[in-house]
């Protein structure tokens, strides 16, 4: 992984070996152990949050409910891995749910209606579309970056722009309604588009799969790559990174295409799951990867955080939202109770922050003034 | 307000009669506006100020010299009360006191002009100076009075900016100006000014000497750091040297001459330790033929294109060689630097790399064989949210890489090269930049530099905030890097580091080269001369 700064604690102190000498205390114990609770702290809140449904609801541990659950998160989890990067270098990407739907869109097109080339009417076999549709989300993604790097407009501005260009798009494409049927027709050679979020490999839905392998993936180009290393210079300090010769533009126009073709493989899991392009699809669901990342421990601040993460958040919320559900909460407590978490979550993450910053500064001050404090 | 310093300035328009100064050249003690009384002041192990007198005369532009680090900034936060001194205190007309604010000392009449000034841009003038302190009528804010309240103010600075204009419309020097007249507003008696012409034209400056003047009139008490002695000369009555934290050196204006000056900033004391450097240097009688680098026609204008930061300048470096570039703050030294480092794409002129010229992109030049070190450690150069070694192998991933992906165990193996090279003093290579101290930090940053395997080092003020025994080893690795081969650009503004270590010293004052020295022969006194010298307009 990316070097995370490691409390230094452990290091024996050697006599020449400066500042993190003095955190050799009482208290190293206590703060690797506050710091491992502060990286685990999704996880953590995971297992509360299955203790406390578990009283609750009877199959709310169930294998079969562990696996429905984990399906719902599926779609959100591969949009928080595109997320997790754009808000790595600072960014963020309000268009993912908009691009998601209408990536779910063009592929409901080419599958229900087919292509006309001079009169002939040609269908592209499933795969292709799959590939178009995801191609059409990393194009729309790399529009965003463009207009963000080379106009200079805020990448707010930009996105939020562009989640009402997408939506339209959509809606124009469609008229309005939904294209149903998308699991083609033998005669056309382009059925298997429904396989994606129907089938089941090892009595797993195929969805749980893909999660898996974006972030995987995800996780890997973020913490072993070139690419991901100038992603966490580019949001830890653009300056430096410019002066380090990071070509900063190539890589904030590069994540904003990665995030799309993230929402562009959202998009087909939604569109595959129901067999029907739907273009309001994905509403507001930028909100929810947002959520996901900021909980699991991304810095919106930029160049801290990491995609797995990200994923764990994702399943936070996706537990708390379903355990809800089976406890026969009401929908409108459960977006109290999301909301509370999140900003619950991130204030433990900034104050725990803060609260160990300043204790270095002052072991720092201790360290080099001897004479004041006895050393 | 305006009115009562305005009457004292018509009794005393001149400078006070030789009679009501004491033998040590010092005035009246009643005309005594501000002073620090044997003020000491320590930031970690670092003092700042080590028992330091200072008085300010009222009626007077009273200067505070010093190179970079001897106390001025320090001194002057102390007296606009935005630091406490450890020991000592502040006397405001002789009376003890004590502020707790920069808002505490601005009510008692000391306000302070910062090099970033301190405006709102989308406000008006008039509510840029009544800011913190409008005027209401029924609860309503006054305009109308504080526009008039403003326009007088100005006319009395004999500026002729509109109130009703917002600050972001103005040229910096008027912006200058509203933070003068805000400090006026405000009854301030003592007026700090903090470098206050360095990003002015010939032709604020004049304009900005002009309100000087007309404060001193006020009565006012002037406060004026600076480093350009041109600048020095016509405005300042008193002058005030500070080396090292320590008081060195007060006379009047008028008594001094430019040697003085050069000799009590400069001192003998640091020159000491480099001078045992100089000597150690081993002067390579047979320089490389071929230069390395060639600089040709650079020119670089400022983002408001209203001057040249850059005007011209040519030279060539070979390598093996060190050459120092020296110049007051606003020579254009930094600008010169970013320019061959690639990251001033509006300049124009030719860098080349062994005959070939180069486009101006970072990657591109990185690619060529130049390596820079910034000025601003912490703006420029740290990723202060990642480690000691991704911070190091930044610039060099290729290195440590194949097909894209890092390997973490030669990323491990090439820091641990480097760390032991430049004898870095950490725990481990994981722990987080910002955990080290500046000396450290500093050659984590050199490190970077050296991991491209560049054939030119540019280091723009690499000692700055770093301590003493760094600055020593900073200096060793730069000789021992030339002897290697590696041509070294080094920009400073404290001429004993140039000249300890530089083999040749190029000045340069407004954006022009005005002197080329051999490091061997010059005397430091010329290299000062000749950085002052004004570029005919």
């Amino acid at each position: 992984m990316w070097h995370r700064s490691e409390p230094a604690s452990g290091h024996a102190s050697t006599p020449g070996i400066e500042a993190p000498r003095a955190a050799v205390s009482a208290h190293s114990g206590a703060r690797v152990g506050l710091a491992l609770l502060a990286r685990l702290r999704s996880l953590l809140a995971l297992v509360v949050l299955m203790a406390v449904f578990s009283r609750f609801s009877a199959v709310y541990l169930t294998w079969g409910n562990l696996v429905i659950m984990t399906q719902h998160v599926a779609v959100r989890a591969v949009l928080a891995t595109g997320m997790t990067f754009v808000i790595l270098t600072a960014g963020i990407d309000l268009s993912v749910g908009a691009i998601a739907g209408l990536s779910g869109v063009i592929a409901g097109y080419l599958l229900t209606q087919g292509l006309s080339v001079s009169g002939h009417l040609f269908f592209l076999p499933a795969a292709a579309v799959i590939v178009i549709a995801i191609a059409t989300g990393a194009f729309v993604g790399s529009v965003n970056g463009i207009v963000i790097t080379l106009l200079r407009i805020p990448d707010f501005i930009v996105t939020l722009g562009m989640l009402y260009v997408a939506r339209g798009a959509a809606l124009l494409i469609t008229g309005g309604s939904s294209f149903i049927g998308l699991g083609g027709t033998p005669g056309h050679g382009n059925t298997g588009f429904d396989y994606v979020g129907t089938a089941r490999w090892f009595h797993l839905p195929v969805q749980i799969f893909v999660m898996i392998l974006v972030g995987a993936l995800g996780a890997f180009t973020a913490s072993r790559t070139i690419f991901g290393r100038h992603v966490y210079a580019v949001g830890g300090n653009v300056r430096a990174a410019i002066t380090a010769g990071i070509r900063v533009r190539r890589i904030k126009i590069a994540v904003y295409a990665l995030s799309g073709a993230c929402a562009g493989i959202a998009g087909i899991m939604l569109a595959s799951e129901l067999s029907a392009a739907d273009p309001t699809a994905a509403t507001n669901y930028e909100l929810g990867a947002i959520a996901a990342v900021v909980l699991g421990g991304t810095s919106l601040f930029g160049g801290q955080g990491s995609v797995t993460g990200s994923i764990a958040g994702a399943f936070v919320i996706g537990f708390l939202n379903d355990g809800l559900v089976l406890a026969n909460v009401s929908e409108f407590w459960q977006m109290i109770a999301t909301g509370l978490v999140i900003v619950v979550a991130v204030g433990i993450d900034e104050f725990q922050r803060l609260g160990s910053a300043r204790l270095t500064a002052r072991r720092r001050l201790r360290a080099t003034r001897p004479w004041r404090e006895g050393g | 307000m305006l009115g009562r310093g305005a009457r004292r300035g018509e009794v005393r328009a001149d400078r006070p009669s030789s009679s009501s100064r004491t033998p040590a050249g010092d005035l009246a003690p009643d005309r005594i506006a501000i002073e620090a009384v044997n003020v000491t002041k320590a930031y970690g192990a670092v003092l700042a100020l080590d028992q330091v007198d200072f008085r300010a005369y009222a009626g007077e532009v009273n200067v505070l010299l010093g190179e970079n680090g001897a106390g001025k900034s320090t001194l002057m936060r102390i007296l606009a009360g935005e630091a406490v001194p450890d020991s000592g205190h502040v006397a405001l007309a002789g009376r003890p006191v004590r502020f707790r604010s920069p808002r505490d000392a601005r009510q008692h009449g000391v306000a302070i002009i910062h090099q970033e000034l301190s405006l709102f841009p989308a406000l008006t003038v008039a509510a840029n100076i009544f800011a913190g302190h409008e005027h209401a009528r029924a609860g309503l804010l006054d305009d109308r009075r504080h526009r008039a309240l403003a326009a007088e103010i100005l006319a009395h600075l004999d500026e002729r900016i509109d109130p009703a204009t917002p600050v972001d419309a103005l040229a910096i020097g008027q912006q200058q100006v509203v933070e003068i007249a805000k400090a006026l507003a405000h009854d301030a008696r003592v007026v700090i000014m903090d470098e206050p012409t360095s990003a002015l034209s010939n032709a604020e400056v004049d304009a900005l000497f002009a309100v000087v003047r007309g404060l001193i009139r006020s009565d006012v008490a002037v406060v004026y750091i600076s480093h350009r002695m041109d600048e020095i000369f016509r405005i300042a009555n008193r002058l005030v040297v500070l080396r090292d934290g320590r008081r060195v050196a007060a006379a009047p204006a008028r008594d001094v001459d430019m040697d003085w000056i050069t000799e009590a900033m400069l001192g003998s004391h640091e020159r000491a330790a480099l001078e045992h450097m100089n000597a150690a240097r081993d002067r390579r009688p047979d320089r490389a033929p071929d230069d390395l680098l060639e600089v040709t026609h650079l020119s670089l204008a400022s983002a408001d294109a209203t001057r040249l930061l850059l005007n011209n300048v040519s030279f060539r470096l070979a390598p093996g060689e060190v050459l120092g570039v020296y110049g007051l703050l606003g020579a254009g030294k930094t600008e010169l630097a970013e320019s061959i480092a690639g990251l001033r794409p509006g300049a124009s002129g030719a860098v080349r790399i062994g005959g070939a010229a180069l486009p101006a992109s970072v990657p591109t030049r990185i690619a060529a064989g130049i390596a820079f070190v910034p000025e601003d450690r912490q703006r420029q150069a740290l990723i202060p949210t990642a480690s000691v070694s991704d911070n190091m192998v930044l610039s060099s991933l290729a290195r440590v890489a194949a097909g894209g992906v890092v390997s973490p165990r030669r990323q491990d193996l090439l820091t641990a090269e480097m760390i032991s090279d430049l004898s870095i003093r950490i725990g481990s290579a994981a722990q987080p930049i910002l955990s080290l101290s500046g000396g450290n930090q500093q050659k984590v940053v050199i490190a970077r530099a050296l991991l491209t395997n560049p054939k030119l080092l540019i280091l723009d003020e690499p000692t700055r905030g770093i301590d003493v025994g760094a600055k020593a080893e900073i200096f060793r690795i730069m000789r021992r890097l030339a002897e290697d081969g590696l041509a070294i650009l080094f920009v400073s503004s404290e001429l004993p580091e140039i000249t300890a270590v530089a083999d040749r010293i190029l000045v340069l004052s407004r954006g022009e080269v005005v002197g080329m020295f051999d490091a061997a022969t010059a005397a430091e006194a010329d290299v000062v001369r000749a950085s002052v010298h004004v570029a005919p307009v």
